[in-house]
């Protein structure tokens, strides 16, 4: 086992460069320039020495490979620089977005696994009844939804049915606190994008194991376990539930990881300052070093996610780590 | 020559009026308490530093907190021709042919961290501000080039000296970024107040959270007395319009301070009734159409003025200024300043004929003499729906009832940039925005590329550059108002180097218990708070 962890680490160093190179590359592709953006977005006129001054300052003028090999170098030594943007850390600039990111991906993934385990498990043994039918449509209308769409629509649902029972309109807070100091008013705000994340993320992996279980379901050794009279519901928990959570673990782990920087639009929707929306704000900025740090910081979650869920077949399959 | 300034318009009221807090009427008796939310509709600002920065989310967040020199008058800032003092105490003296400007500056203000305000102090960041140092970044120094020196003999004076006599510069000094900081912070560390606020405003800086809000308190020793009627400020960031409007129907804030196209108006009005309260200005921004001299067959003189002719701004207007934010036809001065031409000015030029039939038929004449009766181009635009995407799709529709087929190719700010100032477009939407209205500084963007950088339309016009120069330096208001129809004319009707558009319509919505915040034609101006009383806590 401990061979197979280290191979799999050993793995992630050329992926992690790979990317590197790669984010590096794509940024300077874009036509466009931070410092113009910066002082020309607004309409108004600006200074071009105001444009070289900016340039010098956020070190525009070094040679390519200089920067390539500042940005590489940083990255390893867990120093991903300066916003070009704010001038703040960039770690300071995760920082701050992290916390919401993090607990509308926990609790996401809390209400997608309490949603999508069972009902994917029932719908597989009732395969092809009324339940089932209701499930999988449920399914496929959360994965044919877009989260921001539904979470859009809840807002609105909130605003008139409050305003129709109370007479004036009441929406979630549209600041973030966190919880340790608002617990009642972080929980108003993360509810609604939660929910609506964590419905699609529910439907994903309720037909994952549906599908899992009508799989192992059929597997002789659930057929020898009905044979020798263990009772249904250790054959379904025991036998079956883990061997078919196998597939279901990975996609639960890949949109897990997705979550953390994947809701762009849904966290625009909900005010939320989360790392989807740096994402999207540090691209349009053109702040290469912010960019370039966020598309590390998710290449390196996906990593070590897939180095996870890898271990954990590992553990949950025999054969895997033996072959 | 002091006598000259205030022909020129700018009728200066200073000092004790300033002073005082806002003139409410006997039905407005302003009331002391409570905080105000407000949104910037933006993300978090780049920095906190108005010397560096030009974008609103910088002003919205910080101008509570710093004081300026001069000021729009917030009693009236639609009044394009209106300043007052902020730490100033009186009208500038005037010497030396109009080359000086002498301030006194008051003895009463303090930062909040307690220390005194001199005039050291406006004198160190006004210095930063045109004479940057190596390193530092001052976005609008190109205002000030006319200045040769800013010092402070004592410290209740403050004197600019220019290199020549203009107009220009006192309108300038109201610059809404220009913050006065402390000195001795400033000569240590120039970019200290990129992270930092240390002010003397009427507001306090409490706290700031990164892309989420920002916080302050009263200052109780501010230096207009009975002001800020607010215990305390917080902004929230909220960059999408459709949050802000959820925002203020359900009273999550209490005011936007940019403003919203007729359609969002229109739906809070009605969800909202008299619990909204909206304000509408014209504004000191607007779109311009720039075809680019360096490409055929845009070169020709005939093609761009065909171009212009074929777009009916009288009867567009009404009609777009239902869907966008635009409403009023002007030319290349702000419709509301003295230097803008009348009606009857502007339908002499081409593009601004009464009679729109008459017009389309010279612009296919002139496309057929160029050769180009079939002309098939791209007009660059801006990923900004409001009002950029709206004013393209208008003028693409224009331009086919003269046979001609534009494409909009639609991209986002950087690439948007990298192609004007690359010269790679045909034809381009650009926007002009400015904060004080200052005509003759405004209008430089249609000064040719080799006199000002920030001109894409690549044409060379040493006439036009002359004509400019003249008004410049121009101080009797009489002569400049026919100088700058000289410019315009030239720039329009002669050479239709570039086309001004509508210009931009601001809607700003409230909560009806908010009271004191009057609207002026700038997004930029009149955002330090100070008037702002809410009628419930």
């Amino acid at each position: 086992m401990w061979r197979y962890i280290v191979k799999r680490v050993l793995l992630t160093i050329p992926t992690l460069i790979g990317a590197a190179i790669l984010v590096f590359t794509l940024m300077r592709l874009i036509p466009g320039d931070i410092c113009v953006i910066r002082l020309g977005s607004g309409g108004g006129q600006f200074d071009e020495r105001a444009v070289t001054a900016c340039h010098i300052q956020l070190g525009l003028n070094k040679p390519i490979l200089v920067q390539l090999f500042d940005f590489i170098w940083g990255f390893f030594h867990l120093d991903f620089g300066i916003s070009m943007w704010s001038g703040h850390p960039v770690i300071t600039e995760i920082a701050a977005r992290l916390p919401v990111s993090l607990e509308i991906a926990l609790l996401a993934t809390v209400v997608a696994i309490l949603i999508a385990i069972p009902l994917g498990t029932i719908s597989a043994l009732k395969q092809n009844t009324w339940i089932d039918v209701v499930v999988r449509t449920v399914a496929i209308g959360g994965i044919a939804t877009p989260s921001f769409w539904i979470g859009i629509l809840s807002i609105l649902l909130v605003l008139n049915v409050t305003s129709a029972i109370t007479g004036s309109p009441w929406m979630p807070p549209i600041n973030y606190v966190p919880i340790w100091q608002a617990p009642l008013q972080n929980l108003a705000m993360v509810f609604l994008p939660a929910l609506t994340v964590g419905y699609r993320y529910a439907a994903v992996s309720m037909r994952m194991t549906r599908s899992a279980m009508l799989e192992v379901l059929r597997e002789d050794y659930i057929r020898t376990a009905r044979a020798k009279g263990l009772v249904h519901r250790i054959i379904i928990n025991r036998h079956a539930l883990k061997n078919a959570l196998l597939p279901v673990v990975t996609v639960i782990g890949i949109e897990f990881a997705f979550l953390i920087g994947g809701l762009v639009v849904t966290e625009q929707v909900f005010n939320l300052n989360g790392i989807g929306r740096l994402f999207v704000q540090a691209v349009q900025n053109q702040d290469y070093t912010l960019t370039q740090a966020l598309v590390m910081l998710t290449v390196t979650v996906f990593v070590l996610t897939n180095l996870v869920v890898d271990i954990l077949y590992a553990w949950l399959d025999p054969r895997i780590r033996f072959n | 020559m002091r006598r000259t300034l205030l022909a020129v318009g700018f009728a200066v009221a200073l000092g004790a009026a300033a002073a005082l807090p806002s003139a409410a009427t006997a039905q407005e008796k302003p009331q002391y308490g409570g905080v105000l939310t407000y949104l910037i509709p933006a993300e978090a600002p780049p920095s906190f530093d108005g010397h560096r920065e030009s974008t609103y989310a910088t002003v919205h967040s910080v101008a509570p907190y710093y004081s300026v020199l001069m000021r729009v008058d917030p009693e009236d800032p639609a009044n394009t021709t209106k300043f007052v003092c902020d730490l100033c105490t009186a009208l500038p003296t005037i010497s030396d042919g109009g080359k000086t400007y002498t301030f006194k500056i008051r003895t009463d203000a303090k930062f909040h961290d307690g220390s005194p305000l001199t005039a050291k102090d406006v004198a160190a960041s006004w210095h930063e501000i045109i004479f940057p140092r190596p390193g530092v970044l001052s976005a609008r120094q190109n205002w000030y080039e006319l200045v040769s020196s800013v010092e402070a003999p004592d410290d209740t004076t403050v004197v600019f000296k220019l290199k020549y006599s203009t107009s220009t510069f006192l309108p300038s000094l109201a610059d809404p970024y220009a913050f006065i900081y402390p000195a001795r912070i400033l000569e240590k560390d120039p970019h200290w107040f990129e992270k930092n606020v240390l002010g003397s405003g009427p507001f306090k800086f409490v706290s700031y959270q990164i892309g989420q809000e920002i916080k302050g308190e009263k200052n109780k020793d501010y230096y207009h007395k009975g002001l800020p009627y607010l215990d305390g400020i917080i902004g929230i960031y909220a960059p999408k319009q459709a949050v802000q409007i959820d925002a203020l129907r359900a009273d999550r804030a209490a005011i936007e301070f940019r403003g919203y196209p007729p359609s969002a108006i229109n739906q809070m009005k009605q969800e909202l009734g008299d619990k909204i309260v909206i304000k509408s200005s014209d504004w000191n921004c607007g779109n311009l159409i720039t075809p680019n001299a360096r490409r055929k067959p845009f070169d020709d003189v005939r093609v761009r003025k065909a171009l212009l002719l074929a777009i009916d701004q009288w009867h567009g207007a009404p009609a777009l200024a239902k869907i966008a934010d635009v409403r009023t036809v002007g030319g290349i001065v702000f419709p509301g300043s003295p230097l803008a031409a009348t009606k009857a000015e502007l339908q002499k030029m081409a593009g601004f004929w009464p009679d729109i039939e008459k017009s389309r038929a010279e612009a296919r004449k002139l496309l057929k003499e160029a050769g180009q009766e079939h002309l098939h181009f791209t007009l660059l635009n801006r990923n900004v729906d409001q009002p950029y995407k709206y004013v393209g799709t208008w003028l693409i529709s224009e331009w086919a009832k003269i046979g001609v087929t534009a494409t909009q190719r639609v991209v986002p700010t950087g690439p948007w940039f990298q192609a004007m100032r690359s010269g790679d477009f045909d034809v381009v939407v650009e926007a002009n925005c400015n904060s004080i209205v200052n005509p003759v500084l405004d209008v430089q963007k249609y000064l040719p590329h080799d006199v000002f950088g920030e001109n894409y339309g690549g044409y060379s016009d040493p006439t036009e550059a002359k004509i400019y120069d003249e008004m410049l330096h121009e101080t009797d208001f009489a002569k400049q108002r026919v100088l700058m129809r000289k410019f315009e004319t030239r720039i329009i009707d002669t050479e239709a180097h570039e086309f001004p558009m509508l210009w931009w319509y601001r809607n700003v919505p409230f909560r009806s218990y908010v009271h004191g915040w009057k609207i002026g034609p700038s997004h930029y101006i009149n955002q330090d708070l100070s008037d702002i009383w809410l009628s419930k806590h």
